[in-house]
């Protein structure tokens, strides 16, 4: 589904990113993990054209990212607020979306349904604008609204920071969901590693802007991950 | 911002020096008496300006709360901070050089300064005024219509405030100790102020950020618009919703009303002919110009995702242009009371318009794409002047926008007359809408050519 080639960013400072090779099949769950500065939000701004790559591409259902728009319609992602716009309220957010991605008012309205339990009962009909949420409240708004149109690749940067463990443990069991049962590729980053190692069938740990490893998930790997970033 | 601040100061600062020469010869009346009747507007004025424009430093206090800092020291330190802004400062650029020319006028020299004083005492008054009622639009409307019913009502003879304010400010100058009136008062302010800070100084009461409570609309009447109805439904949000653009709003009504200087003869430097045209083009344009410029800037906050979803440019350009257009329209017609000043004033409105419609909304969308400031949609604060919204190439794009539809107009005035200038004018408009798409398919490329850029240098603020 993903295929990434000789992919590097460097600024004035230095290279952030080097990627000679990756492949992520489709409906594969994936998770990025590495420290700050490693190069994950890096590599999901890359993946979706924020931002231009030094040398090589990426390339999404054989669509190279920074050539061709046509990766859009099957693709979505929740990076941070910048993904949320302020002044409507989580309705009008969804439903604006719904409408960028083909889907109509009662489209959208079955999906909400489906994540009511998600939302906890703080999103919808709370006469609140997005920018007037709490932190954790935006960010389940941005995850969901990341599903809407039936996206082929959904990319999630840190989706656990911020939630709440009740919404921490449903986001999981969602992302399990759209891997496993929709065949949706899930590419997901996170700092904490037993989220990551939970709903993730591939681990892939960046450091300093290159890949370190690339773990089939087992039993073996949360020790292992562990093990690594206390630097043993 | 600089550049509107030090523009302010040289004014004030020719205003203190020649304001006196202009009321003795120009309108042959007293000049002190009628700088006294003018200072209750003076001050009206002020504390308007304040409310747009000076920033409350309450917001930057949250910080210094965690701090081994006593709370009556930070109270202080947000209150003096207000005490030495340039809104504060401003005025000592109009009083002092009028005092001067004050006293080379033989008024005696203490009695100057006590009026001055006195007027040091109500700047500062406004200041503590201001810090109470910021943010409380109701104080803001309040002070508004006072202002405007009042010059109404002076206008057409009915009641003249001055009448009996003069008197009050004059007396700080006719009996010297009296300015210790608006000193203590202001004192007091500040006294009040201290304590209402000071009590509030908690996250949950004077420090919580206001919620508005959210009312949701649908406009599904839109939908006619097909699919440019997506954006059209949000950008009409974002115009109702956000300080930032309700002051874009507010200073686009003030737009139509700037014709009066032209067409009531009240600046003379206006009186040429084809500044009726200019007059035009900012009366029926105010929104466009002012929206317009910032276009896609508007959405700055959220580019990132306008720029990973699959986005039809066209659609979204086609939606801003459509709001400008509308506005223009709306103004035009608002505009019919130019009538009143002859034909030729509504004429110069109208052609203006068409002229704005066909050709400036298509040049102010193009030299928005170049624009890489980012809006903070949630304060009203930097409405006016962006310093980067004066680059080379938006003072480039002003000579086909303002320059050319004068010429044009004055190249027909003066040749066969004022109806074929209006209809020079008229044409080149039409004219303009044949290029509507060429114009968007350059803009399209401009938005995408530019998209890294631009995602940067909104990611700069934000």
């Amino acid at each position: 589904m993903i295929t990434v080639s000789n992919l590097s960013k460097t600024y004035n400072a230095g290279p952030v990113l080097s990627i000679e090779n990756l492949d992520i099949p489709k409906g594969q769950s994936f998770g990025l993990v590495g420290n700050n500065g490693a190069g994950k939000t890096t590599f999901f701004s890359l993946l979706l054209d924020l931002i231009q790559p030094t040398t090589g591409f990426i390339k999404s259902k054989d669509i190279q990212v920074n050539e061709s728009e046509d990766w859009k319609p099957f693709t979505s992602a929740y990076i941070d607020e910048t993904f949320l716009i302020g002044y409507l309220t989580p309705e009008e957010y969804f439903y604006f979306i719904g409408e960028l991605r083909g889907q109509n008012k009662a489209d959208v309205d079955a999906l909400l349904k489906q994540f009511e339990d998600f939302f906890h009962g703080e999103i919808l009909n709370q006469k609140k604008y997005l920018r007037d949420l709490s932190k954790g409240n935006q960010k389940k708004v941005g995850i969901i609204g990341a599903l809407i149109g039936n996206p082929e690749v959904i990319i999630l940067d840190e989706p656990f920071a911020n939630l709440d463990p009740t919404t921490q443990i449903r986001l999981k069991q969602i992302i399990k969901h759209l891997a496993g049962q929709q065949g949706v590729t899930v590419l997901v980053s996170s700092h904490d590693l037993m989220h990551v190692t939970e709903v993730s069938e591939r681990i892939v740990v960046l450091e300093k802007g290159e890949i370190i490893k690339d773990l089939a998930t087992s039993a073996a790997t949360l020790k292992e991950l562990e093990a690594h970033f206390a630097g043993e | 911002m600089v550049f509107g601040a030090l523009w302010m100061i040289a004014s004030f600062l020719l205003l203190g020096f020649g304001v006196y020469f202009i009321i003795e010869e120009q309108l042959k009346m007293e000049p002190f008496q009628v700088v006294n009747q003018v200072l209750i507007y003076y001050m009206g004025f002020d504390l308007v300006f304040r409310y747009f424009l000076q920033k409350m430093p309450v917001m930057n206090i949250k910080p210094l709360m965690y701090l081994p800092i006593k709370r009556k020291a930070i109270v202080n330190f947000a209150i003096g901070k207000t005490m030495i802004s340039f809104f504060n400062i401003l005025h000592a650029f109009f009083f002092i050089p009028f005092s001067i020319v004050l006293i080379m006028e033989g008024f005696p020299v203490l009695q100057v300064l006590a009026w001055n004083l006195a007027i040091l005492g109500w700047i500062y008054c406004n200041n503590f005024i201001n810090i109470f009622v910021n943010n409380k639009d109701v104080a803001f409307f309040v002070v508004i219509g006072f202002i405007v019913a009042m010059i109404g009502l002076q206008y057409y003879g009915v009641f003249d405030i001055t009448q009996f304010t003069y008197p009050i400010f004059n007396s700080f100058y006719a009996i010297p100790y009296l300015a210790f009136i608006p000193i203590i008062l202001a004192v007091v302010f500040y006294r009040m102020a201290f304590t209402f800070f000071k009590n509030n100084l908690y996250l949950d009461s004077g420090l919580s950020v206001k919620h508005d409570i959210a009312e949701t609309q649908d406009y599904s009447w839109l939908n006619r618009f097909g699919s440019m109805s997506t954006f059209l439904k949000n950008d009409i949000k974002l115009l109702r919703r956000n300080k930032r653009s309700k002051t874009t709003l507010l200073i686009s009504v003030l737009f139509i009303f700037y014709g009066l200087l032209f067409f009531t003869g009240s600046v003379e430097a206006y009186d040429g002919p084809f500044w009726r045209v200019f007059a035009g083009i900012f009366i029926s344009g105010g929104f466009l110009f002012t929206f317009g410029q910032f276009v896609p800037s508007w959405d700055s906050a959220y580019y990132p995702l306008m720029m990973s979803q699959n986005i039809r440019y066209k659609e979204y350009i086609a939606s801003k242009w459509y709001l400008m257009v509308i506005a223009t329209i709306v103004s035009t017609i608002i505009s019919v009371f130019y009538l009143y000043w002859g034909w030729q004033a509504y004429a110069a409105v109208v052609v203006g318009a068409i002229y704005n419609i066909g050709v400036n909304s298509h040049l102010v969308l193009w030299g928005g794409a170049y624009i890489k400031t980012p809006i903070d949609l949630t304060t009203s604060k930097k409405a006016f002047g962006d310093k980067q919204a004066f680059n080379a190439k938006t003072l480039l794009l002003t000579i086909p926008k303002l320059l050319l539809p004068m010429a044009i107009y004055a190249a027909g005035h003066f040749t066969l007359g004022e109806v074929f200038g209006f209809a020079l004018v008229a044409i080149a408009g039409l004219a303009g809408f044949l290029f509507k798409n060429k114009v968007f398919d350059i803009i399209e490329k401009v938005y995408k050519s530019e998209k890294y850029k631009t995602l940067a240098a909104y990611k700069q603020n934000n």
